[in-house]
Parts: structure tokens; C-alpha cells; sequence
């Protein structure tokens, strides 16, 4: 084998190749929506995705929530206290957790727990020859692997952030309860007394995004996983910074979408 | 060699012509071409890094040529839609250098899987049948329920033929079917493949660094060098030869 002259870059090597990623990425998240809706649907394995997601974050999604709840509660207090305001402590717990928190501190978890580790069966399928054997057995394994785990993360995201949310209130209750002995009903009313129709329809619309990205984003490197077990490694890694970056991102676009239309 | 099975000269399988595959500027494959018959096996032989394995990945439609003509089984492959190679694939049983067995599978499901993923109407007793007879034909009926991680070396490369096997194909493509094996297990292998040539009418494309494996499978031998072939035919004329590119071959192997 031979090596000729030096390859020639349109712009430079790094933005060349900057480009070809961004590029690639488009073209698998619009495989993804053109494959997602043709058949065959691989239902066993997508409740199959969804049970293992699902199992995967619970407990971690459990302990993160619950002591969020209350730390965000007795941090909020002092503040309150200085204004002689801690009645609406109820109030501003469920605001920001509801609407921000519970999908926020979710979808972080997930990308961790659950992106990595999308990120790293795929890439180390993708370095033993797994997925080109399913595709030498005439099986799509885009199909197979993709869009199942995307979907799965879409729809267990959300279940997730929800759940999330509910542990987080019941941390803070606990809190609140010890201090001003608040019934149970009345802090729940109170918390969800200033939310309305638009902040849960944005809290959910947020968790579906989010859940959207960090099964797309983990499919993607580990599809496109390359170098041996480092590359596996690479490829996890990859996973959870680029969607932590994009979650954030997402939730700054989502929030001022959800604010202009609070406009009308 | 003796041949035990029949080739049939007139049918062509697999006709390859004036193959290029390039990597950016590294340069695997330069015109390489191949007719496969209809119950042979051709053997393709080389130094590891020669592109001997990019060849049977453009068979099989996993990587695209840059130039030249791929025909399996009368069809084109770089000019098929994804629907059509799926079918013709169907046809073609890959076994991987390294198995390449699901992980996350047993044994059992391994075999299940490909079957029923393209006849998802097969009741399961069908296959049940299809899995006990290709598990029967690589000797390995025990192993059912184990997970691919407990299997040896050996176990992992038949589980691999298996499950190419319970498609029935018509062409197997074997990626270095004894590499990293112990030589009493080599022997095994080399047996095994002649044994699903014999049993399934197979043709094959074996391709390998290792002679003992060349002789004990093939028809036919070719040394690919330098990205083209430097010799085609039955082992011995291959090895008689005065090229010094094969000598140095057949030398590096043994040293090897």
C-alpha cells in the first residue's frame, strides 16, 4: 500500500472537520425521524429500552431528587425568613422545582447514567463488528438500535423528570413540615398554586427535548465510535459533555420560547 | 487437495472486476478482480493490513467501492437499494474475525436472532428446529444457554458460523476463521468449513494468513500483494512459483 501527497482541506483540517461532524449529525438525526415512522417497529425492544432506562436512573434520579428538595428548602429559607416571607416557601419550591429543576437535575443525571452508557454499548458493538454483523444478517441495525433507544429516552425522560419532581417536593416537605408543621395537603396546594397550564406543558415539553438529545447524542457517538476499546471510552465520554452542553443550551432557547409566549 | 464436493465452472457467484478502495490517501485495494463458481472455495491469502478484509466488506455491501464491479449472484451490489442488498444478503453468511457475537445475547438468542428478525412469522417452533440444526451441525448442542463471554476462542468462531448458517446461505465470506487459535482448534475450524461447504452446497471466500488454513480449505488460492493479486490458482502451482513477492510470503508465514 501506498501514501500519496498530503490530502488538501477546504478550510482548514480542524474546521473541515468540525463541518463533516456537524454535517454527520444532521444527516443521523434526520435518519432517525425518517426510520422512527417506517415500519417494521421494534415494540419488544423499545419497552425493553424504556425497562432498562427507566431502571437504570431510578434510584440515583431517587436520592438526587430527594436531597435537592432539601437543600434547595433550607437554603431558601434564611432568604425568605429576612423578609418575613417563608409562608411562600411552598410557592417557590414548586416553581422551581417543577418548572425548572426536576427535568433539569433529570436530564443531567440521565446524560450521565444514561447517555454514557448508551454512548459506550454502542461504541463497543460499533469496535467488535457487532452492528456490521447485524447488518451483514440483513437486519437494519439503525432501526434495531437507534431509534428504540432514542424513543425509549423520549418517552422515559419525561416519566422521569415527573417522578423527579415528586421526590423533590416530598424532600422539601419533609423540611418544611419540621419546622412550620404544614400539613401535607396545604403544602402541595400551596406549591402548585402559582403553576399553571403553561409552565407544566414547558416543564414537559423541556423533559421531552432533553430526553430527545441525550438518546440521539449517545446513539451518534457510539454509532461512530472508532479506535478499539478507547475509542468506547471516547465515545462515552463524548456523550455526556456534548449533551450536558446541548441541555443547557436547550433550556435557555425553551424558557425564553415558554416567556414570549406568557406575552399573549 | 482433494475436493469432495462439486464445482460447478458454469455458474459464476460472486464476480468481482477491476476493484479500487481507498482510504484518504492510503490506496488497499488496486484492480482487483475474482470470479467465485458455484461450490468453491477460493482462499485469499496476505500480509495483515493488505485490504484482504475491505474486499469481502465490499462483497458483502458494507463498504463501497471507489471503482470497479462488485456482482453477487447476478446483482450489483453498490448499485442495490437497501431493500434489495438486505435480500441479497440473505444469501451471503459473514463470520467475523472475532465472532463478533451479541454480547448481550446467549448463545441461543444469538442464533434466534437473524431469523427471526427477517421471518418474523415463524412459529417458535420452527425456530427451535432451525436453531437445534445449525447448533448440531457446529458440535456445539451444550452451549445453548451460556453467554457469549463464557465461550472459548474456538466455541465463540463456530457459534459465529452458526448463526450465519441458520439463514442457509448460498455464499459464506469467512474473515480469518482460525486467527488467534490454538492449532488443534485451527484444525477444527478448517474441518468445520469444509464440513458446511459439503453439508449447505456453500461457496466460499476464505480469507486468511495462515497456509495450513489455505490448504485445507481451498480450491483455489490467491496471494493479494500490494493491493492486486500476484497469483491465483491451486495452492501448490500458487507456491511453486518463482515470484519472489510469493516466496517472501510463503517464508514470512512460517516465520510468523
Amino acid at each position: 500500500m501506498k501514501r500519496t501527497t498530503s490530502r488538501k482541506y477546504v478550510l482548514t483540517k480542524r474546521l473541515d472537520n468540525y463541518f463533516y461532524g456537524v454535517n454527520n449529525a444532521y444527516l443521523f438525526t434526520a435518519d432517525f425521524f425518517k426510520q422512527a415512522l417506517r415500519r417494521p417497529f421494534h415494540f419488544k425492544e423499545l419497552v425493553n429500552q424504556c425497562y432498562e432506562i427507566g431502571l437504570r436512573a431510578l434510584p440515583l434520579i431517587t436520592l438526587t431528587g430527594f436531597i435537592i428538595g432539601i437543600v434547595f428548602t433550607k437554603q431558601s429559607r434564611p432568604s425568605l425568613e429576612d423578609f418575613g416571607a417563608t409562608s411562600w416557601l411552598p410557592s417557590l419550591l414548586g416553581i422551581a422545582i417543577v418548572k425548572a429543576l426536576g427535568p433539569l437535575v433529570t436530564a443531567l443525571i440521565c446524560s450521565g447514567k444514561v447517555g454514557s452508557g448508551i454512548g459506550a454499548e454502542l461504541g463497543s458493538m460499533k469496535v467488535t463488528e457487532q452492528i456490521d454483523a447485524m447488518e451483514v444478517s440483513a437486519i437494519n441495525p439503525f432501526k434495531y438500535l437507534v431509534v428504540t433507544r432514542v424513543l425509549a429516552t423520549t418517552i422515559t425522560i419525561p416519566i422521569l423528570s415527573f417522578y423527579c419532581s415528586v421526590v423533590a417536593l416530598i424532600g422539601s416537605y419533609i423540611n418544611v413540615h419540621s419546622e412550620e408543621n404544614t400539613s401535607f395537603v396545604i403544602f402541595f396546594k400551596n406549591a402548585f398554586s402559582t403553576i399553571n397550564f403553561l409552565d407544566l406543558w414547558t416543564a414537559v415539553a423541556k423533559a421531552v427535548v432533553f430526553g430527545f438529545t441525550i438518546g440521539i447524542i449517545g446513539c451518534y457517538k457510539g454509532f461512530n465510535a472508532t479506535q478499539g476499546t478507547s475509542g468506547v471510552g471516547k465515545a462515552a465520554n463524548e456523550a455526556v459533555v456534548m449533551s450536558m452542553f446541548i441541555i443547557f443550551v436547550e433550556e435557555i432557547v425553551i424558557v425564553q420560547i415558554s416567556n414570549w409566549i406568557r406575552t399573549f | 487437495m482433494e475436493t469432495l464436493h462439486v464445482i460447478d465452472y458454469n455458474e459464476t457467484v460472486i464476480s468481482i472486476k477491476d476493484l479500487y478502495k481507498s482510504f484518504g490517501d492510503l490506496h488497499v485495494l488496486k484492480g482487483v478482480s475474482l470470479d467465485l463458481h458455484k461450490g468453491e472455495n477460493i482462499v485469499v491469502l496476505g500480509k495483515s493490513g493488505t485490504g484482504k478484509s475491505v474486499l469481502i466488506k465490499i462483497i458483502s455491501g458494507l463498504l463501497k467501492p471507489d471503482k470497479g464491479e462488485v456482482i453477487v449472484l447476478g446483482k450489483k451490489v453498490d448499485e442495490l437499494k437497501r431493500k434489495e442488498l438486505n435480500e441479497l444478503r440473505l444469501h451471503i453468511g459473514f463470520s467475523f474475525q472475532n465472532s463478533a457475537l451479541y454480547d448481550s445475547m446467549n448463545v441461543r438468542r444469538n442464533l434466534e436472532f437473524p431469523l427471526m428478525m427477517n421471518y418474523p412469522k415463524l412459529t417458535k417452533k420452527e425456530v427451535d428446529a432451525a436453531v437445534e440444526e445449525v447448533i448440531e451441525a457446529v458440535g456445539l448442542k451444550n452451549k445453548l444457554k451460556e453467554m457469549p463471554a463464557s465461550l472459548s476462542g474456538g466455541q465463540r468462531k463456530r457459534i459465529g458460523i452458526a448463526r450465519t448458517l441458520i439463514l442457509k446461505p448460498k455464499i459464506m465470506l469467512y474473515d480469518e476463521p482460525t486467527a488467534g487459535l490454538d492449532p488443534i482448534t485451527c484444525t477444527e475450524i478448517n474441518q468445520l468449513i469444509n464440513e458446511v461447504q459439503e453439508k449447505y452446497n456453500t461457496s466460499s471466500i476464505i480469507i486468511t494468513h495462515d497456509l495450513t488454513c489455505a490448504k485445507a480449505t481451498g480450491d483455489k488460492v490467491a496471494i493479494l500483494i500490494d493491493g492486486q493479486f500476484a497469483k491465483a490458482g491451486k495452492f501448490d502451482e500458487v507456491f511453486n512459483s518463482n515470484n519472489e513477492l510469493i516466496k517472501e510470503f510463503y517464508n514470512y508465514n512460517f516465520i510468523q
